[in-house]
């Protein structure tokens, strides 16, 4: 492959002194000039997702959080000698993959919001006109890591958990509960912190946009804590139900009501959720200055 | 290659860039110079696509920055050294840039020699000075080997020896024929560097030429002239001479004359047909510092006034002199006026000057000095801080030796 000859505007320079040789003397690099796309923009995004501290801390503190508080909650279960009643153990596990959510949102955010804070976006951009291309290099690289990772982590917690209550008369998990317990909620976690990224690409200020995202996991579900009329009985329900934390419990089937969404409708509503932010980033990315 | 033609930038009801129109051409250094907040690296975000003008519109080899084929292989720019993320290693930084540009990673290697930061390579940019990131900046510009290449203050807190260094790389970058585009407040180094000048203010377009032309064009070149001091009737008969030729004549205290608008050979024939002897006929020219303020002087948005402590000063004990303000401080249009000697007349206005700037949108009229020249971009003038207000921003106490008549105000054209 070779360069090809940047065109040149075909106005006649009115007294120019040209420079030596040609009037419009050009430069070609011995650089091969390759055409990139969406494979090389995915490399860039793993290298620098790979290479600021903050993606070993957060990922660090989540598998801290939930390796930790479910062998806590294993230990605990386990030296109390009480009988679980044939339930699955894998719903321990729920706890620290709660609190770990914070993680994942705070890398989430961070992944697209820094870029903005530190001005590093300028220097992105300028390397890559095609901004849609960024963004979804950035959501996919982001995606697949906070979904290994969590995977991991909720398939260790869960394998630790059956074999410590083995003496408290748990139950044996299913396939289905294990798909549920261990890749339901890592694409849930997953998509959760994508969402996060939409929202710091939207709001392009880390701390507002972790505020958000914190507001909007926990808000609900306090808000409905306080809906004590009776008159506001039907939203304090859907509060609940549709809580992100309960979504999460549904994974396990330990939900706070047995109306609302089932199965894996969680996954569905977080899916939607997420398309739609990363629509509207997409959008606002296209036409916003940088 | 970068054209840019009508380019208007407005954010809310302030214009940054109004109708912008110039090109920037290969194998040339061009300098793009303007005072604080006239509209430089917003130009400079249009041409690389950041911000979408607001109208007009600017490419760069015939395509806008968003739609050029191979981006990054063909432009490459430094903004700003603080555009990385300072948690990332010099390396990691640029190595994320090749990928994303599909540069061999090599490369990376190549250009942190070039620039100087191969040792540093692994430590986190957060720790780098001003220079070091300068550099970094400038590694990360010159990586995709591009035919056109954009530099905002590259100097920027660099040594002297790193400033040596960047001008010998932008001669040396335009020597091979590509197009290189700098921006800098430092006059003394686009003097050395830039073979050709675009000059903004308040976001229009105040001169576009090259750096000989606009020295000559926008500073008072002039020739002194001195005639034996022993017969002072010698020196009015000259005067006569050179002002009926259409010279302008300018006495200086020391019995000298400063004569603008002739040529040195021109100045020697009329002494010599009007029978005057002469002891000195010297040419002076101005420095691009100089024609740069006298250019830009209407269209500086910050400047500062004198600190006038104001009922804070213990008052002057009765016949005592205020001290002699240092010329520069508060005056506005303070550019220095050549300086042979101390308390010298005035230097004359720019209508004095042979050859006016050609797109100077600010060189029409001349309202009396201290008048608030219309402005459209009306704003609350940035004001030094003071103790009490200011009651008319644009008059600062004039001291004696300024100079008083030759105030070029801003008049916008529209």
């Amino acid at each position: 492959m070779s360069t090809p000859p940047p065109p040149m505007p075909q106005t006649a320079a009115p007294d120019w002194q040209a420079a030596p040789g040609s009037p419009y003397p050009t430069y070609t690099s011995p650089i091969p000039v390759v055409r990139t796309h969406l494979g090389h923009a995915l490399a860039s995004e793993w290298t620098k997702i790979k290479s600021v501290r903050s993606t070993l801390w957060t990922l660090g503190v989540f598998a801290l959080l939930v390796l930790g508080i479910g062998t806590l909650t294993g230990l605990i279960v386990s030296s109390s000698e009480s009988d679980v009643g044939g339930e699955s153990p894998l719903a321990l596990g729920f706890f620290g993959l709660l609190l770990g959510t914070m993680c994942i949102i705070t890398l989430g955010v961070l992944t697209t919001a820094s870029e903005y804070g530190t001005g590093m976006i300028r220097t992105t951009m300028v390397a890559c006109p095609s901004r849609g291309r960024v963004l979804l290099a950035k959501a996919l690289v982001f995606f697949v890591l906070a979904f290994v990772v969590t995977l991991v982590c909720a398939s260790l917690v869960g394998f630790l958990h059956v074999a410590m209550l083995e003496g408290n008369n748990a139950g044996d998990p299913s396939g289905e509960e294990w798909l549920k317990g261990t890749l339901g909620v890592s694409l849930y976690l997953a998509l959760l912190g994508t969402l996060s990224l939409a929202i710091g690409s939207i709001i392009r200020h880390s701390a507002g946009a972790i505020t958000i995202m914190i507001g909007a996991v926990l808000a609900p579900l306090v808000i409905a804590l306080f809906m004590f009329s009776s008159s506001l009985q039907d939203v304090q329900q859907a509060l609940f139900e549709y809580s992100i934390p309960n979504q999460m419990s549904i994974f396990y089937a330990n939900s706070l009501s047995e109306s609302g969404p089932s199965g894996w409708d969680p996954l569905w509503i977080m899916l939607v959720a997420t398309a739609a932010a990363l629509a509207g980033a997409f959008v606002l990315q296209e036409r916003r200055d940088v | 290659m970068i054209e840019a033609v009508g380019l208007t930038k407005r954010y809310g009801d302030k214009t940054a860039v109004y109708n912008l129109s110039f090109q920037v051409r290969p194998g040339a250094v061009t300098g793009f110079l303007g005072p604080n907040g006239s509209g430089k690296s917003t130009t400079m975000r249009m041409i690389l696509g950041l911000d979408n003008p607001s109208a007009g519109q600017v490419t760069i080899g015939g395509y806008p920055y968003r739609k050029l084929p191979n981006a990054p292989r063909q432009v490459g720019a430094l903004l700003d050294a603080k555009a990385v993320h300072g948690g990332r290693s010099a390396r990691s930084h640029l190595l994320s840039l090749a990928q994303l540009s599909g540069i061999p990673a090599r490369r990376v290697d190549e250009v942190l020699g070039v620039v100087g930061l191969h040792e540093v390579a692994g430590r986190r940019s957060k720790g780098f000075s001003l220079g070091m990131g300068q550099r970094l900046g400038i590694a990360a510009a010159l990586l995709g080997d591009p035919q056109v290449l954009l530099f905002d203050e590259p100097v920027n807190g660099l040594d002297p020896e790193g400033i040596l260094w960047v001008r010998n790389l932008m001669k040396a970058l335009a020597a091979e024929g590509r197009t290189v585009f700098v921006s800098s407040h430092l006059m003394s180094e686009m003097a050395l560097t830039a073979d050709h000048l675009i000059v903004i203010g308040r976001g229009q377009l105040l001169a576009d030429m090259s750096v000989t032309d606009f020295i000559s064009a926008n500073s008072a070149d002039f020739a002194r002239v001195r005639t034996p001091d022993t017969e002072p009737q010698q020196r009015e008969k000259l005067s006569a001479a050179i002002t009926e030729a259409g010279g302008h004549v300018l006495p200086e205290q020391d019995g000298g004359l400063r004569v603008t608008g002739l040529p040195l050979p021109r100045i020697s024939d009329i002494a010599h047909d009007a029978d005057v002897r002469l002891w000195e006929l010297s040419p002076h020219q101005a420095s691009l510092e100089e024609a740069y303020m006298r250019m830009t002087q209407g269209a500086v948005d910050y400047r500062s006034t004198t600190d006038q402590k104001a009922g804070l000063q213990q008052p002057l004990p009765p016949g005592a002199q205020p001290p002699m303000p240092v010329p520069g401080q508060g005056q506005p249009g303070w550019y220095a006026p050549p300086p042979p000697q101390q308390g010298g007349q005035p230097f004359p206005a720019p209508q004095a000057v042979p050859v006016q700037a050609p797109a100077g949108p600010y060189g029409g009229a001349v309202p009396a000095p201290g008048a608030p020249a219309p402005n459209p971009y009306a704003q609350p003038a940035p004001q030094a801080p003071q103790a009490p207000p200011a009651p008319a921003p644009a008059a600062p106490p004039v001291p004696p030796t300024a100079p008083a008549a030759d105030l070029t105000k801003p008049e916008d054209a529209r």
